[in-house]
């Protein structure tokens, strides 16, 4: 019954945003009709154009179980944006440095990405274990130092690509893109389709196998809801923030790791953030923490973002109207359950009221 | 009896009838109080008692039935229309900020302001607010320190602030919500006479409550309620606390405890002068020592804030240990993890059952395994197995008698004594050497602190230890072999029950033993 009405409400959400998101292009002077109609057809108009939308979705949907995996432990994992960049980061070193046979040499990519955003992100959990200072913090100090580490070890010149702003692109072997020359759902394959999707999907599902079914997951959300229970009892709390942080990482890790492998083959110099951890903050809120529910809360926000751009070269309304219609809608579908999260989340926090005669 | 006035019904509900989905939490309830009287709600955990008032306060919408006050018949839609027909509410658990000084949080949401400085900037009015609050406090005999912050102050003195909140609020009627679970013999004698002088200046009060000692004190009327219907309401004069028992839980009830001879076995706990600070990092617990016997129910008898929390958490595993030993089964367990401490035999029903003792979000079934989550029947190579873990909740859930009957539930949803059942359900099931019970029947009614009196005998009476821990002091004199009475993070003596009485034990836990400044102050 609870999960109906979430669903409904979810819908009802999405209506509303895109409701206000019309008045706001109305204001500007632009028929909305118009520009959602162009909006929907980006997404859906040709095979291609759904095939790029999810290529776009699966970095959101990973960073988005991410986030959401730490909140189902009691963390906030502000990091995404700075893990998703040493993913990324360590995959196209491993991608391009390294010379293993195909398939192997993909997955050692993608494994050392994820091990390497998960000592990252690891460290804000030991930070917090240790010391006790907020996750909030270090993570978000960690997503510059990443920002600014990647940008180092791209203009190192064994490594940058001559007379460009990117490194060197990853070997052949290393690229979990389908192989080209389908010619099959008319021009679906057209765009960089890889298996990141699907990784994504089956990530979705062991984490949810994860939380559900093992000792590790009733540890992991013991600590999260109740840590002075969980300690009572007898778990490990330092030790559980830490994996837990770690598993997080390796999450965002694993989300930059595909979109390097899967569609850009380099990574560039980045001037600001690209926001796709910070993306995943949404999904996850989208998603009421649920790893299966990022899946549909990522090609969501993933469809918003390819199919939504597209109105600014058709109708000449400038990007930035565009940014603001979607944030409404995404500040329309997660301020419900954001204050709901903080609310539960404090109240967790400070331990909760008794409810009596229920 | 005092100054009601038998014509002025300030309360008429009628027909109040609750459902929460198919759960009928008031059935049809009628319940009228007159201006000046004392007004006990009594009913066991879960009765609807609560859930009652919560309708009169404004914070649930009743299914079916009317209220009236002070005759006019009105709908209470949220609490601000209670306010302002002079209900104020005291909840059980504390509704102030702990960073607030009493007369901020009195005052909070109802501040005056004035200009101050030579910039004219608004300002809260806090000295003609604390000159209020003052003589509020005087008028009703309700002592507090206007400028401490309530983090500073005692339990009582937090629940008076509540009181003051309320009457700042121009309340005549007061409900309190089980106002005496969280305070000591002395707090509640006072507590008593607060409501006294309360009802002889005019005001009327309602108290939820379960115990029946503090119902014959103080109240004058008394309405029990059963699951979720009014048995009756009785003049409280002419029952006596065995009647009111048997009406709230609607069978004849012991108050004594049933107890076999004591078969005293070999010392299984040895404390042996342990220091453990608290969280100010000062010494809470000074070189104490104490031996637990098999087959005994050692009891700790103190006022709190002696040192009882920081000794318990010490002896689990929770504080460290600064200096001495606790030797458990021969083996030195000071400074071990919880895990351990668990595995060497020693269990603990905590002091604090929704901070350390459950995970409220998780159900029955989950918070019955915490400590055996990882072993086997629930467990294997990391993978839970729900059938066995569901399987293992049912079977304690019939057991201990935990209602309701629904493993998957959330033990947040359980009343205070239900909830208790699981915890003691599962600890019981560890089947420990030695069974540490910290305050265990703290808030729970009469069935429920009957049923956990007779686990803690049960243990005993296998050879098994017991440390009871309680500043109820009727029950460590109804439980104990032997009393031992804390003071100042020591134990000044230990007294066999036999020797042991409320005065003698009275004197031992105002420092009568130690230093006589103490107990002339």
């Amino acid at each position: 019954m609870m999960k109906r009405n979430r669903l409904k409400f979810t819908i009802i959400s999405i209506l509303v945003g895109l409701l206000v998101g019309a008045f706001i292009l109305l204001a500007v002077g632009f028929n909305p009709l118009e520009a959602y109609t162009i909006m929907i057809r980006g997404i859906f108009g040709k095979p291609k154009y759904i095939s790029w939308t999810i290529i776009r979705s699966t970095p959101l949907i990973l960073t988005g179980i991410s986030v959401a995996f730490a909140f189902r432990t009691g963390l906030f994992n502000i990091g995404a944006e700075g893990q998703f960049i040493i993913g990324a980061l360590v995959a196209t070193l491993v991608g391009y440095f390294w010379n293993l046979p195909p398939v192997i040499h993909a997955i050692v990519a993608i494994l050392m990405a994820c091990l390497a955003a998960a000592i990252w992100a690891g460290l804000a959990g030991f930070l917090k274990a240790k010391f006790g200072v907020n996750e909030v913090i270090t993570t978000i100090m960690l997503n510059w130092i990443a920002l600014y580490l990647s940008n180092a070890i791209v203009f190192w010149d064994k490594f940058k690509r001559p007379n460009s702003e990117a490194s060197q692109k990853i070997l052949e072997t290393a690229s979990i893109r389908l192989p080209k020359g389908i010619n099959f759902l008319g021009d679906f394959f057209r765009a960089p389709v890889n298996w990141g999707f699907i990784i994504a999907i089956l990530v979705a599902i062991l984490i949810r196998h994860i939380l559900k079914n093992t000792t590790l997951g009733y540890q992991l959300r013991a600590v999260g809801f109740n840590s002075d229970a969980a300690e009572y009892g007898g778990i490990d709390v330092k030790k559980n923030i830490v994996i837990s942080m770690a598993i997080a990482g390796a999450l965002s890790g694993l989300a930059g790791a595909v979109h390097v492998l899967g569609v850009t083959e380099e990574v560039s110099v980045l001037a600001a953030m690209e926001g796709n951890g910070f993306d995943g903050i949404a999904v996850s809120l989208i998603a009421a923490n649920s790893s299966i529910g990022c899946i549909f809360a990522g090609l969501l926000f993933g469809g918003l973002k390819y199919g939504g751009y597209k109105i600014q070269p058709a109708m000449g309304a400038p990007s930035e109207i565009i940014s603001i219609v979607i944030g409404i809608i995404v500040f329309f579908i997660s301020m419900p359950k954001l204050i709901e999260m903080l609310t539960t989340l404090r109240a967790r926090r400070k331990r909760g009221g008794e409810i009596e005669s229920k | 009896m005092k100054n009601v006035d038998f014509q002025t019904k300030v309360i008429e509900m009628k027909g109040i009838t609750k459902k929460f989905g198919d759960f009928v939490a008031n059935d049809s309830i009628d319940l009228t109080v007159h201006k000046g009287e004392i007004h006990a709600l009594l009913g066991e955990n879960g009765a609807g008692k609560t859930t009652l008032m919560n309708v009169l306060y404004g914070l649930y919408l009743p299914t079916e039935g009317n209220i009236s006050i002070n005759g006019e018949r009105i709908e209470i839609k949220n609490p601000n229309i209670a306010i302002e027909k002079g209900i104020g509410m005291v909840h059980q658990h504390f509704m102030l900020i702990d960073k607030f000084t009493v007369v901020e949080n009195i005052i909070l949401g109802m501040e005056t302001t004035i200009k101050k400085g030579s910039f004219d900037t608004k300002c809260i009015d806090i000295e003609s607010a604390t000159r209020e609050v003052e003589e509020l406090s005087k008028k009703y005999g309700l002592h507090v320190d206007s400028n401490a912050k309530i983090h500073d102050i005692s339990v009582g003195m937090q629940q008076r602030v509540e009181i003051l909140k309320a009457l700042y609020r121009g309340a005549d009627i007061l409900i309190l919500d089980e106002p005496t679970a969280v305070l000591t013999p002395q707090e509640v004698e006072e507590l008593i006479q607060i409501m006294g002088s309360l009802t002889e200046q005019g005001k009327t009060i309602i108290i939820i409550t379960h115990k029946l000692k503090e119902i014959k004190q103080a109240a004058d009327y008394c309405t029990i309620i059963r699951r979720g219907k009014r048995i009756d309401t009785v003049k409280v004069n002419d029952v006596t606390e065995e009647d009111l028992a048997e009406m709230m839980v609607g069978r004849q009830v012991s108050f004594a405890v049933d107890k076999k001879e004591m078969n005293r076995g070999e010392v299984v706990l040895d404390i042996d002068n342990i220091v453990v600070k608290d969280n100010r990092k000062l010494n809470a617990v000074k070189g104490l020592s104490l031996q637990l016997h098999k087959g005994e129910i050692l009891g700790i008898a103190g006022v709190d804030g002696n040192g009882q929390s920081e000794f318990l958490e010490g002896l689990t595993g929770l504080r460290p240990i600064e200096s001495g030993k606790i030797i458990l089964n021969g083996e030195n367990i000071a400074n071990t993890t919880p895990r351990n401490i668990m595995e060497k035999g020693m269990c603990n029903i905590p002091e604090d059952r929704q901070k350390r003792g459950l995970i409220l979000d998780f159900s029955i079934a989950e918070n019955m395994i915490l400590e055996n989550y990882d072993k086997e029947p629930f467990s294997k190579s990391g993978r839970l197995n729900h059938e066995n873990i569901e399987e293992h909740a049912k079977k304690l859930i019939e057991k201990f008698d935990v209602r309701p009957r629904n493993e998957k539930q959330a033990a947040g949803s359980l009343s205070g004594g239900n909830q208790q059942k699981v915890i003691i359900s599962r600890e019981i099931t560890n089947d420990p050497d030695v069974l540490i019970a910290a305050q265990p029947t703290r808030g729970l009614d009469v069935g429920a602190i009957e049923f956990v009196h007779k686990y803690l005998v049960e243990q005993r009476d296998n050879e098994k230890a017991v440390l009871l821990v309680s500043f109820e002091l009727d029950e460590i004199l109804n439980l104990s072999d032997r009393i031992a009475v804390i003071y100042n993070g020591k134990i000044v003596d230990i007294l066999d029950r036999k020797d042991a009485d409320e005065k003698k034990l009275g004197y031992l836990m105002a420092g009568g033993g130690v230093d006589d400044e103490k107990k002339q102050a």
